[in-house]
């Protein structure tokens, strides 16, 4: 990944601006609360959604296991049926082959098809150094270009703008990009999707190449698919007459099959409904029938890299619904510019230090942007143990040289007195003597400072229960060896022996 | 049946009254209970803060400390998820990087036998209603590792409501993380504080007077905004309000001051106060 945005704030940065947006706060905590419990309630409607999630996640590692061989038949089946495939190693290659192609056509105009891909590539900047204006064409993707703004969600990408946001918008920007707003364009949802839809019509109309993602490509037949619920898509994959697919490599499946089911879980994951209203599927070209010239450029970027990794590769599992987004309460305070980079939320935590690696403080603060709750794992329709990744890349992050000293330091230090009971015993001593010295907050920069500037530190007690135990007990229970003497030891006293 | 305690390196030194607790509820329900000097801590603080080898000795101690109990029970939802989940992964990393099985075989001698309090009170002993007394209202948080890494379910509910005099309420959004997270507090302290913000006011929305996890490391977090805020909430953990009796009632411990729960910032409830109802 190449858009590593430097002197981009790390997330604890980011996150101290926007979690302070009550507005952004208030649009977020509303989209996700009625996103998760609607799909919560599509979810349950299947008796055997655990067996779909285990197959599902089957599917995509035998792929990845052998990605290689099935990659080379993708090529082979596209080729065969009239498609040009391309290879790239980096985002600046895709880039790069896309502006080629796209000048080869002589035009300057290109409608797009949502794509998470060309997003993390940074395609529509990219083009734009080459004279050529990319139009996005998804509602949200379309609000957020018009806004000269950056998604904050895979799926729903304004999901931080509430009507009133995105009908001012409409209003002040559409007239530069197109066919502008009607002069008494109300916050009605019904009035900004016709104002949208007729934005829209004039580049669908007069477009000769598209660009798209995919969210499978099929092996065995070379066929590719886009769901989507505004059909804006199918627009841009059936009307101009080249057609440039971005793909990610592990978006790869096998066969037909296996689409039967990720189209079961990928909907009722990401939008909480039974079937996506649009799935178009197209196989290289078909005379008198879509786009004339078709090509698709396999995007790397990182991508082998984190195959390499047997922990972390189960992130390329990730078919891009959203659900972990929906219910991260990370996410949701935070939002998802926090993240810097495409991918927001808990997918992203995990992705994103992966495809870019940790060097820069933002990335590098992106594994920690979590509590491990666990929340991301048990709705991921392909079982991605996203903290169990986020722990590992911890780790990769807490063995880079620079930073993380003194927090290394640290943690040997408590390591040594944790595995030294007589000298933690003292050491609780004296806190416990000292206890009344301890204050509620603590002024002093450091992690002190970061718990008490809004929480009371807790007491030390009076006695720690090891001493309490000691003097109460001690005598009965042996040498605290492990070898416990308890079993044949008297009752005791209760009354006696607890200390209070 | 040999249990040992494992009490954990934050109920040690911060809530020992909870040590204490459990070891009563446990000895009233028959059980002989050991504690192990030689246990510290299971190093959930340096495992998930990405300090894995650091982590080691600790592991080697645990496993050392509770070799020959039948079963080691805990008060805390997220240690035991961390001897159970996160052991054989060290485990395996550590035999991955050649280091023979010692480590391994560490890893996995406690795993079939860490049990968190109200898994070992339902599942092993059998039991719902423990005889406990608490005349209050009392709102339950079901923490995050006890939820999802254990599946603890509706045991510490069940549990609850089984205590004679308790009125449980239910808490909206019971299942979203408090936003305590280990070292996560300090990192993101922003974030923290803001989901903190949000699971105090849903428990204060409930109208009952006490809050209760089955994992003091939230109610820290929860109870250093309640007491910042000075909201009319205590935090307490349910082995407290299990092994309190008519005979032998909750009593808090001494506070900060020296005197038992003097104000709203000691935040430890005395039976009067905590009976009066929320004006």
């Amino acid at each position: 990944m190449s858009r590593t945005d430097l002197g981009m704030p790390t997330f604890p940065q980011a996150a101290r601006v926007s979690t302070k947006d009550a507005g952004l706060r208030a649009n977020l905590t509303h989209a996700t609360h009625t996103i998760r419990a609607k799909r919560a309630a599509a979810v349950a409607e299947l008796p055997d959604w655990p067996r779909l999630r285990a197959a599902g996640a089957a599917v995509k590692d035998h792929t990845l296991r052998h990605l290689d061989h099935y990659l080379l038949q993708l090529e082979q089946a596209v080729t065969q049926a009239g498609g040009t495939v391309h290879w790239a190693t980096t985002a600046e290659e895709a880039n790069r082959i896309t502006a080629d192609i796209i000048k080869a056509t002589g035009e300057t105009e290109v409608v797009k098809v949502k794509s998470m891909a060309t997003q993390e590539t940074g395609l529509n900047e990219a083009l734009a150094h080459h004279g050529i204006t990319a139009y996005e064409t998804d509602l949200a993707e379309l609000i957020v270009q018009l806004g000269d703004d950056k998604p904050s969600h895979i799926l729903v990408p304004a999901i931080h703008k509430n009507r009133t946001e995105i009908r001012d918008i409409f209003t002040r920007t559409m007239a530069a990009w197109g066919r502008p707003a009607p002069d008494d364009l109300h916050d009605t949802p019904a009035e900004l999707a016709e104002a949208a839809r007729l934005h829209l019509r004039e580049k669908f109309l007069r477009a000769k190449v598209a660009v798209s993602g995919a969210n499978f490509m099929i092996a065995e037949t070379g066929t590719l698919v886009v769901v989507e619920s505004e059909g804006n898509g199918r627009m841009c994959l059936t009307l101009p007459d080249t057609l440039i697919s971005i793909v990610g490599i592990e978006k790869t499946i096998p066969t037909f099959r296996d689409l039967d089911i990720l189209l079961q879980t990928l909907p009722r994951s990401s939008t909480a409904e039974r079937m996506n209203p649009y799935t178009t599927m197209w196989t290289g070209t078909t005379p008198h029938d879509g786009p004339r010239n078709f090509h698709l450029v396999l995007l790397d970027n990182g991508r082998t890299d984190t195959l390499a990794d047997t922990t972390g590769r189960q992130a390329l599992r990730c078919i891009r619904c959203s659900a972990c987004l929906n219910v991260c309460p990370v996410y949701e305070r935070a939002g998802g510019h926090a993240y810097g980079s495409a991918y927001p939320g808990p997918i992203g935590a995990i992705l994103t230090p992966q495809l870019r690696g940790t060097s820069t403080p933002l990335d590098a603060s992106l594994p920690y942007a979590s509590t491990l709750c666990g929340a991301c794992y048990d709705v991921c329709p392909v079982a991605i143990d996203i903290p169990e990744i986020l722990v590992h890349l911890r780790e990769r992050v807490a063995d880079q040289k620079d930073g993380h000293r003194a927090e290394r330091t640290a943690m040997k230090a408590a390591t040594w007195l944790l595995d030294h009971p007589a000298a933690l015993s003292a050491t609780e001593r004296a806190a416990s003597a000292t206890r009344r010295l301890h204050p509620n907050r603590l002024p002093v920069p450091g992690p002190g400072k970061a718990w008490s500037d809004a929480r009371d530190l807790p007491d030390v007690a009076a006695e720690s229960f090891r001493a309490g135990w000691k003097k109460a007990r001690g005598a009965r229970t042996g040498t605290g060896t492990g070898t416990g003497t308890g079993t044949n030891e008297p009752k005791h006293d209760k009354d006696k022996d607890t200390p209070r | 049946m040999r249990v040992a305690l494992f009490v954990t390196c934050v109920n040690d030194a911060l809530y020992p009254d909870t040590g204490w607790a459990t070891v009563r509820l446990l000895e009233r329900l028959g059980v002989e209970v050991d504690f192990p000097e030689a246990q510290t801590c299971c190093g959930q603080p340096q495992f998930n803060t990405g300090y894995r080898r650091e982590t080691e000795p600790l592991v080697r101690r645990m496993a050392r400390a509770f070799d020959g109990y039948d079963y080691v029970v805990t008060p805390s939802g997220s240690c035991a998820a961390m001897v159970r989940d996160n052991y054989p992964r060290i485990g395996d990393k550590a035999l991955a990087e050649g280091r023979g099985s010692e480590l391994a075989d560490a890893a996995a001698s406690l795993r079939g036998r860490m049990l968190e309090l109200t898994e070992f009170l339902v599942d092993v002993l059998q039991v719902t209603d423990v005889g406990a007394y608490f005349p209050h209202t009392v709102t339950y948080h079901p923490s995050c590792h006890g939820l999802r890494m254990l599946g603890l379910g509706e045991r510490p509910r069940r549990l609850l409501q089984a205590v004679r005099g308790l009125e449980l309420r239910e808490l909206e959004g019971a299942e979203e993380c408090c936003g305590f997270g280990g070292t996560f507090a300090v990192k993101n302290p922003d974030v923290s504080v803001a989901m903190g913000r949000d699971k105090v006011r849903h428990a204060l929305d409930t109208g009952a007077r006490v809050l209760c996890a089955a994992d003091n490391s939230c109610l820290t977090h929860l109870d250093g905004i309640l007491r910042r805020e000075a909201a009319p909430l205590h935090s307490l953990h349910i082995a407290e309000i299990l092994a309190s009796t008519e005979e032998e009632p909750f009593t808090p411990r001494p506070a900060r001051g020296g005197g038992t729960s003097a104000g709203p910032s000691s935040a430890r409830p005395t039976t009067s106060t905590a009976a009066r109802s929320r004006s």
